[in-house]
């Protein structure tokens, strides 16, 4: 059973130094704004991130980015017209980069959620991206091996949960939630709406709770924090 | 003889050689312009990468939706039917070789479809790959869409890459302001010239070129 918030300080409060973090989000889309924030006031360094992109603009990723708070970022995609928080830094030897085609980037992440040991893929082959690598032919086509990418924790944004975790998503916010979602010992999931149990038609789920462990409802709809867990499966709290 | 292409009269050129039906892709930047010339009884439908089938066209006004957006993160619509996964599914769609065409911009094409469009190899440059390989090895069929010349009148269609790979052989048309290119088994084949004969072509690219068949 997750842990239901409206604090998103009270949910990253426990990432230390060092840690590896899966952040989801493609550009702006899906990123998870509040939970960076208070990683970025909780003050944790000398992190490793996981994101298909090296921050936007001069908020959320970009911020903690800029505060020279993250170590190594592995993404498909950093430069982008927006990125010149990372690019400086960059260019100023102060973050290591890894850089991943996006389909390995996700089905590395998928990997490590399915626990698969590695796979072979065909994108990269032949490419720089592939340098070191072990590589097979398989019916006559080459494959490069990948390995999963997995992590303490993952901050994820959702539209809608319910207090045991099921998740929906909204368009194109889905993007990396999902597999992020499966590939963290701790899943801090951030969502705009709390809906009791019961609410969520189970086949409309998309990420089932098993996968989350601490949910940050931002519209604080007032079913966590002190409401007992019981009123949560009663339907008496409505959103 | 007729004149270079622009590139919206490219677009039109490619979208009308896109079969009905087809499931495509399109690389973001100047690819993006072929969505313009789809026709609707064409039932193409858009994939993008980060998870859509079914994108409609820009948004504009209140269509504006920050969680709808295509791989260039440029707001877009939803048209009916569409259908939202996660980027699990996304790369395997491409992975899987479910999508008929993808649209890419290029730096250089070989001779023989090698393409490289991710990365100059210059030392101060910062490298981005984003979807392109996935693309270049998932997608049945890779057109590029790219004028031929660089700014300083170097062809693109070149012996063999200087830049750094995205994918090998994956392409089979290389559609430009000044030609239209078929790579086969058999070698690269001229489909059509625009505001250059043939015989100047072919002087000015190093690869042995097949003339159009009438």
């Amino acid at each position: 059973m997750p842990t239901l918030t409206t604090s998103a300080a009270d949910a990253v409060a426990q990432i230390p130094d060092g840690a590896t973090i899966l952040i989801g989000g493609f550009g702006k889309a899906g990123q998870p704004v509040e939970l960076i924030e208070a990683l970025l006031d909780h003050g944790a360094s000398d992190l490793t991130v996981v994101n298909n992109n090296a921050g936007n603009g001069e908020h959320g990723l970009a911020a903690l980015i800029g505060a020279g708070r993250v170590r190594k970022i592995v993404c498909s995609f950093p430069r982008q017209s927006d990125s010149q928080l990372f690019d400086e830094r960059f260019r100023a030897g102060l973050i290591e980069l890894e850089l991943v085609p996006q389909g390995n980037l996700a089905e590395r992440i998928r990997a490590a959620g399915a626990g698969i040991g590695g796979f072979f893929t065909p994108t990269g082959y032949g490419t720089l991206l592939a340098e070191g690598k072990e590589t097979r032919m398989i019916d006559g086509r080459g494959y490069v091996l990948e390995s999963p990418i997995r992590a303490e924790y993952a901050l994820i944004a959702a539209h809608t949960a319910d207090p045991l975790g099921n998740l929906t998503y909204r368009k194109t916010a889905r993007n990396f939630g999902p597999i992020m979602a499966t590939a963290a010992t701790h899943t801090i999931v951030q969502v705009s709406n709390v809906v009791p149990v019961g609410q969520i038609d189970p086949e409309v789920v998309v990420t089932p709770g098993i996968f989350v462990d601490v949910i940050v409802d931002l519209h604080q709809t007032g079913l966590g924090n002190g409401v007992p867990t019981d009123a949560y499966t009663s339907g008496k709290v409505s959103a | 003889m007729s004149e270079r292409l622009t590139r919206d009269r490219l677009a039109e050129i490619i979208a009308a050689d896109i079969p009905s039906g087809s499931f495509v892709n399109l690389g973001i930047g100047q690819p993006t312009l072929v969505s313009n010339y789809f026709s609707s009884d064409q039932k193409v439908t858009l994939h993008t990468e980060n998870g859509m089938l079914g994108m409609g066209p820009v948004a504009v006004g209140d269509e504006i939706d920050e969680d709808l957006i295509n791989a260039g993160k440029i707001p877009i619509t939803e048209l009916p039917g569409a259908s939202y996964f996660h980027h699990g599914d996304s790369f395997g769609i491409m992975r899987g070789g479910h999508l008929d065409i993808c649209v890419l911009g290029a730096f250089q094409v070989s001779a023989t479809g090698d393409l490289a469009n991710w990365h100059t190899g210059d030392p101060g440059a910062i490298p981005a790959v984003g979807g392109a390989m996935d693309l270049a090895t998932g997608a049945k069929e890779i057109f590029v869409m790219m004028n031929l010349f660089t700014k300083t009148g170097e062809s693109k269609l070149v012996p063999a890459c200087t830049y750094p790979l995205t994918g090998i052989g994956c392409v089979t048309r290389v559609y430009t302001d000044v030609a239209i290119f078929e790579i086969l088994s058999a070698g690269v084949r001229v489909r059509e010239t625009y505001g250059m004969e043939f015989t100047e072509l072919q002087s000015r690219v190093d690869v042995p070129l097949l003339p159009p068949e009438n």
